[in-house]
């Protein structure tokens, strides 16, 4: 495993996405998702390939997931006498793998069940989440060859370079079952690719699957770091992560809301919305402008309760969604919507900047400070 | 009529069974990219889902798809007749130079960008329902048809037109379209602009079964660049 480009460079990539979300909380096969991916094999290059599961540990549902990479046993060690310090380990193990023929040169990849040990985290004066996030931020930009690429409750990010039906079949994806699944195949464009830095990026339970290029990255990121983030991963889709966990877990705004930061509706369009809606698209442009993300992308934000689905204002990207039943479907391509159910219905391409957002039925979220689809009709 | 089961099918492999054959129907497509590229004299039904870039420079012949396209169909295509069953994604008939494309619902952001017309070459849109952004973004000639059958408020979305300097993009709809480019003239059809665009009008009725008179007796704008000085501030101010 190496890291490409130790300096501020910028990885671009044109690339694969899916999900799908059950919103009544079925169990979805990983199966599933890596037959998706297979029929999209054309938008990726072999050089990155990842998923992540929601709902795929009720056994340890209360403890945080952390899935690691770590370059050599040296890096295993530090990070492992610095979780020990840091956390209670319920449980540790490698994660099970399956040897494929087009998957090589793989990290050592460890999983712990872990908890903040109760003194510490008392003495921190940080909030449960907080103090796990700086944790995972710690390890990753201070301990040498060791990243922490999942670090949620009930949910995991797999990921790593080959394609992503093969990378769903090397971690044996078809064992575990979930709620919701995003998938990603990637295409880097300017530099490798490395196990780092195939998709989702995530910190706790918020993931992260990206097609597209992020083209405001350095300002974007120098915006987080003030924040104590650290963009240690050096790919574009990286901050989306970091941005989105800052609006919505630290800033206590919706989903729909941070949508209406990094893809904030044209100043022509605010101008032509009610009163109400064009206060708060207002206020969230003006509060926030350097987390506007320009440049072209098609994301998927997995966390634990929910999913949404959002293109660039331009809409440079692809996008469909689909539905059957309570199940949602996404993706860049409809073929591979239909893989993943032939049954599916109610095509549709969710316009530039149009947040679609499922989420389990009964799952508490904040509710919205108004309506901020800036799509009602009459709008244009 | 030869019949070709897709499934599994890589869509080089496909291309090359597709070349063998004049009159071919592909069953259980799903997502092979580029058929009907670059071909000029074929019979081609598709069953399932055709990938991304459909009759690409296509130069002739006749694509029907039972189902929706993806992006990029008709990509420069210079002539032939592609019909869609359902709706299709976005740029669709990017920089097309001629031939025809039927959309029986909606088109998604980027139709028909860049679209030109030269001689007897002139590319026709029909689009069914509404179209994305940016429809006709930089046309350079050909027309764009936009039905709207559902009877939807917002037909196009924004940037409709914008730089266009050629060719005409017309509009079913009740009233004018808002936030157009400055740089476009915008005048409600009469009889002598209707009677260009009936023949497509009824050729689209006739495959997905709706009613002309329904459509034609209702009012159209249409769009065409103000050709005072069409390359004033088009692209910075001058």
């Amino acid at each position: 495993m190496y890291k490409e480009g130790e300096n501020e460079t910028k990885i671009s990539s044109g690339c694969a996405i899916a999900g799908v979300f059950s919103e009544v909380g079925e169990m979805i096969s990983g199966g599933i998702i890596t037959e998706a991916m297979r029929t999209m094999r054309e938008r990726s290059n072999g050089l990155g390939g990842g998923f992540a599961g929601y709902g795929i540990y009720p056994q340890y549902k209360d403890y945080y997931a952390f899935h690691v990479f770590y370059s050599d046993k040296e890096s295993k060690k530090a990070c492992e006498d610095y979780l020990d310090e840091k956390f209670e380990i319920i449980n540790l193990s490698k994660i099970p793998v399956r040897k494929n023929p087009h998957v090589t040169d793989e990290p050592l990849i460890w999983r712990y069940f872990v908890m903040p040990d109760h003194n510490l985290l008392r003495d921190s004066q940080l909030d449960e989440r907080e103090y796990v996030a700086r944790c995972v931020i710690k390890i990753n930009n201070e301990i040498k060859g060791a990243y922490v690429f999942s670090s949620g409750k009930n949910m995991g990010c797999f990921k790593g370079v080959g394609y992503p039906e093969d990378i769903g079949d090397y971690f044996k994806l078809e064992e575990y079952s979930g709620y919701g699944w995003t998938a990603h195949g990637r295409y880097p464009t300017n530099t490798p690719g490395w196990w780092g830095g195939a998709h989702p990026f995530s910190l706790l339970d918020l993931s992260v699957v990206h097609n597209g290029e992020i083209s405001s990255y350095d300002a974007n990121r120098r915006f987080i770091e003030m924040f104590g983030y650290k963009c240690t991963l050096l790919t574009d889709t990286e901050v989306i992560t970091y941005a989105l966990d800052f609006l919505v877990r630290k800033k206590g705004l919706t989903m729909s809301e941070a949508a209406a930061v990094i893809a904030a509706p044209f100043w022509t369009t605010i101008e032509n919305m009610s009163d109400e809606r064009r206060d708060v698209c207002n206020y969230l442009r003006k509060e926030f402008p350097s987390l506007l993300m320009t440049g072209p992308f098609s994301i998927l934000v997995g966390w634990n309760g929910g999913m949404m689905a959002l293109n660039d204002r331009l809409k440079l990207r692809s996008m469909v969604t689909a539905r059957n039943g309570s199940r949602a479907y996404f993706a860049s391509e409809e073929c591979a919507i239909r893989k993943m159910d032939e049954n599916s219905v109610d095509f549709f391409a969710p316009r530039g900047g149009e947040p679609i957002i499922v989420t389990l039925k009964g799952e508490k979220s904040n509710p919205p400070i108004t309506n901020l689809n800036c799509f009602a009709e009459g709008d244009i | 009529m030869k019949t070709i089961n897709c499934e599994k099918l890589d869509f080089s492999k496909l291309g090359e069974l597709i070349r063998e054959e004049k009159e071919v129907e592909l069953i259980n497509c799903e997502g092979q990219r580029f058929i009907g590229a670059g071909t000029e004299n074929k019979k081609i039904i598709i069953n399932g889902v055709p990938g991304n870039g459909l009759a690409s420079f296509m130069s002739g012949g006749e694509i029907t798809v039972r189902g929706n396209v993806q992006d990029q169909a008709c990509d420069t295509m210079n002539d032939g007749n592609v019909v869609i069953y359902g709706s299709a994604g976005d740029a669709t008939g990017y920089a097309m130079r001629g031939g025809t494309i039927y959309i029986e619902g909606k088109a998604g952001y980027r139709t028909g960008i860049h679209i030109k017309e030269y001689g007897d070459k002139k590319p026709v849109i029909v689009i069914g329902e509404t179209a994305g952004s940016f429809l006709g973004e930089y046309q350079a000639g050909g027309i764009i048809i936009v039905l709207n059958r559902k009877d939807d408020k917002s037909p196009v979305g924004f940037f409709c037109g914008t730089g266009m300097h050629g060719g005409k993009i017309v509009i079913r709809c009740a009233k004018e379209p808002k936030n157009l480019s400055p740089k476009i003239r915008i005048k409600k059809a009469n009889e002598e602009d209707l009677k260009e665009i009936k023949r497509y009008v009824f050729k689209f009725c006739e495959y997905f079964s709706e009613d002309a008179n329904r459509l034609l007796n209702s009012d159209f704008y249409i769009l065409t660049p103000d050709s005072e000085n069409p390359y004033k501030e088009l692209y910075v101010q001058n």
